[in-house]
C-alpha cells in the first residue's frame, strides 16, 4: 500500500470507531429522554412521591439529589483543591507522595457498594449521624476525592513551569503566584474535573442506599432553619436521591406506574446532569474570561 | 573540540560605578560542579553580554544573580549588591527579586490581559492606586517600545500579542517593578529579525535607567548591544572585558576561537 492508501484506511477506521461511540451515545441518551419524557409533566416535578398508589412524582427526589451534590461537593472539593495543590505545587516526587498519589488511585477503584456499607457502618452506626443527606455526603466524597484530585492535579500540572517562573521572578511569594496565576490558568481543567464528578455523584446509588437512606420523608419547602427537623435544609434528614428512587421503584416498589416513574425519573436524571453540564461550562468561560481578559 | 586551559583567564574590573558583582560563584546540580569561581563585576547603566557555547553556564550564572537557582541548585560564594551579598540565606530573596527583575528565553505573559500583567505583581506588592497603576502601565509600556502598538486594547489577553510583543510586554512588566537591574536569558531567541531589532533597541534605550545583564548565543547581538562582555566555557569564565576588546583583540585562545566561530 502507498503511504496515501494507508492513510485513508486509518483515517476511515478512526472514523468509524468514532461513529460507533457516538451511536452508542446518541442510543442511550435517546432512548432514555424519548420513552422518559411523556411521562414528565409539572405535576411529576412537583408532587411528593407516593409508595402505593399511581400518580406519585419525584419533587423531594430532584431536590435531595441537587442538595446532595451540593453537600458533596462543599466538602470534598476544597480538600481535593488543598491536596492537588500540594502535589503539583510543593511536594517534591519521592516514596511520600508516590504512596499518596498509589492511594489514591486505589480509593478510586474502591466498589461503591464497598465505599457505601463503609459509611453504613462508621458514618450511620459509629458516629451516629443516621441515615442522612450528610453520611451520604461524605460516603460520596470518598468517591469524589480521587476523581477530582486527579483532574485537579492534571491541570495545574499543564500550566507550564515558565508561567511559575515569571511569578517568582517578579518577587512573588509561591503562594501568591498559584493563586493568583497558575490557578485562573487552569480553571477550565478544573470545571471539567467537578463536572465528571457531580455526574458521578448524580447518578450514584449503591453507595447512598446504605447512607442516605431510602426514604424521603416530606419536608417543608419554606423552612429556611437547617437545624429544623422538617426544613428542607436540614442535612441530618434521609434522603433518597432521584438514582436511589429510580432502583427502589424498580426492585421493590408496589406502585402501579412504576415503569413510568422510573422512565420519567431516568429523563430528569439525564437533563438535570445535561443543565449541570453546560451551565458549569457557561460560568467557567464567563469566569475564565473575566481572569484572563478573553482568549 | 580543542580542549583549552580553563585556568587561563583574562578579567578586567570596569573602571566604573558597579551594579552587581559576583565573588568566586559556584553553582551545584546535585554534586555536579556546573559554575567555577566567577568573579565578575557589572557597570552601572550599561549592557553586559554573557556569551558561551551551550552549556557553558552562562544561563546559570545569570538566573543565580536573583536568586532563581534557590531551589534546583546549590550557589555558593558572594554576590555583592548596594554592599550586601544578596546570596545570604538571611536576605529576603522575594525583596532581591523585586530590585533585580528576569526576562526569559520564551515570553512568558500571564494568561490574563495586557494590563493585569503589568499591575499584578505591583497590587501584590501592595500598590492599589488606580491611577498610580494605570501611569505605571503606560510608563513601562512606553519604556518597553509596546505602548503605540497595545494603547486601545489593554484589556485584551496578552497571549493574542505576537511573540515580540510579548516578549516586550514581558520586560515592561518586569520594568514596571522599577527594580535596579534587568537580567535577559536569550530574550530574542524566539524572535524574528524584525521583532529582535526593536527589542535591542528597546535594550539600548533602557540603559538611561536600568543596568542589564544580557545572556545570548547571537555574537552580532552581544557586539550591536553590549559595553562588556564575558565568555563563559564549560563552567568558567575565560575572558572579561569591553565588547570591542572581546571581539577584536581577545587574549585568550578560547575566546578567540569562538568569537571567531571554531566551535559553539
Amino acid at each position: 500500500m502507498t503511504p496515501h492508501q494507508t492513510d485513508r484506511v486509518a483515517t476511515q477506521i478512526i472514523n468509524l470507531l468514532v461513529a460507533v461511540v457516538v451511536l452508542i451515545l446518541l442510543f442511550l441518551l435517546g432512548d432514555i429522554i424519548i420513552s422518559g419524557l411523556p411521562h414528565i409533566s409539572w405535576h411529576f416535578l412537583t408532587s411528593p412521591s407516593s409508595s402505593f398508589s399511581a400518580g406519585g412524582g419525584i419533587r423531594d427526589q430532584l431536590f435531595n439529589s441537587l442538595y446532595l451534590l451540593v453537600l458533596t461537593l462543599v466538602i470534598s472539593f476544597p480538600l481535593a483543591l488543598g491536596a492537588a495543590i500540594y502535589l503539583s505545587e510543593y511536594a517534591g516526587n519521592n516514596w511520600f507522595t508516590g504512596l499518596i498519589r498509589t492511594a489514591i488511585e486505589v480509593l478510586s477503584s474502591l466498589p461503591s457498594v464497598v465505599v457505601g456499607l463503609f459509611g453504613y457502618l462508621l458514618f450511620v452506626i459509629s458516629f451516629h449521624l443516621g441515615f442522612s443527606i450528610l453520611s451520604g455526603a461524605i460516603a460520596l466524597t470518598f468517591f469524589n476525592l480521587p476523581l477530582l484530585v486527579r483532574s485537579i492535579e492534571g491541570s495545574l500540572h499543564a500550566v507550564p513551569d515558565s508561567q511559575r517562573e515569571a511569578g517568582i521572578a517578579l518577587g512573588l511569594s509561591n503562594w501568591r503566584t498559584i493563586r493568583g496565576i497558575i490557578l485562573p490558568a487552569a480553571l477550565p481543567g478544573i470545571l471539567t474535573g467537578i463536572i465528571l464528578s457531580a455526574g458521578r455523584v448524580f447518578g450514584e446509588a449503591a453507595a447512598l442506599i446504605y447512607t442516605a437512606g431510602q426514604s424521603a420523608p416530606i419536608v417543608d419547602y419554606t423552612n429556611w432553619n437547617p437545624v429544623d427537623s422538617n426544613s428542607f435544609l436540614n442535612p441530618m434528614r434521609p434522603a433518597e436521591t432521584l438514582a436511589v428512587h429510580i432502583w427502589k421503584v424498580n426492585t421493590e416498589g408496589v406502585t402501579p406506574d412504576a415503569v413510568s416513574i422510573s422512565a420519567g425519573a431516568s429523563a430528569v436524571l439525564i437533563i438535570v446532569i445535561l443543565i449541570f453540564n453546560f451551565g458549569a461550562r457557561a460560568i467557567g468561560n464567563h469566569l475564565y474570561k473575566n481572569m484572563t481578559g478573553g482568549k | 573540540m580543542q580542549s583549552y586551559n580553563l585556568n587561563e583567564t583574562h578579567i578586567v574590573t570596569p573602571d566604573e560605578e558597579i551594579a552587581l558583582s559576583t565573588h568566586q560563584l559556584q553553582v551545584f546540580y546535585g554534586s555536579n560542579h556546573s559554575m567555577t569561581d566567577a568573579s565578575l563585576s557589572f557597570p552601572r547603566f550599561q549592557i553586559t553580554a554573557l556569551i558561551g557555547a551551550s552549556g557553558s553556564g552562562k544561563s546559570t550564572y545569570l538566573r543565580s544573580l536573583n536568586r532563581m537557582n534557590d531551589r534546583i541548585a546549590t550557589v555558593k560564594g558572594e554576590i555583592m549588591y548596594r554592599h550586601t551579598d544578596i546570596n545570604s540565606r538571611k536576605v529576603n530573596v522575594f525583596e532581591v527579586r523585586k530590585h533585580i527583575g528576569m526576562v526569559f528565553q520564551k515570553p512568558n505573559p500571564f494568561a490574563k490581559s495586557i494590563y493585569d500583567n503589568i499591575t499584578f505583581a505591583l497590587k501584590a506588592a501592595g500598590l492599589t492606586n488606580k491611577k498610580v497603576l494605570d501611569d505605571r502601565v503606560e510608563s513601562s509600556l512606553k519604556e518597553a517600545a509596546l505602548w503605540d502598538e497595545v494603547k486601545d486594547d489593554l484589556h485584551k489577553s496578552a497571549l493574542s500579542l505576537s511573540g515580540g510583543q510579548q516578549q516586550r510586554l514581558c520586560i515592561a512588566r518586569a520594568i514596571a517593578m522599577q527594580p535596579d537591574i534587568l537580567l535577559l536569558d536569550e530574550p530574542a531567541s524566539a524572535l524574528d529579525p524584525i521583532s529582535t531589532a526593536k527589542l535591542e533597541m528597546t535594550l539600548k534605550n533602557l540603559t538611561e535607567k536600568y543596568t542589564i545583564i544580557i545572556v545570548t548565543h547571537n555574537m552580532q547581538q552581544a557586539s550591536r548591544i553590549s559595553t562588556y562582555t564575558a565568555f563563559f566555557h564549560l563552567g568558567h569564565v575565560i575572558e572579561y572585558d569591553k565588547t570591542e576588546t572581546i571581539f577584536q583583540t581577545p587574549q585568550i585562545q578560547a575566546t578567540r576561537d569562538y568569537v571567531t566561530g571554531h566551535f559553539g
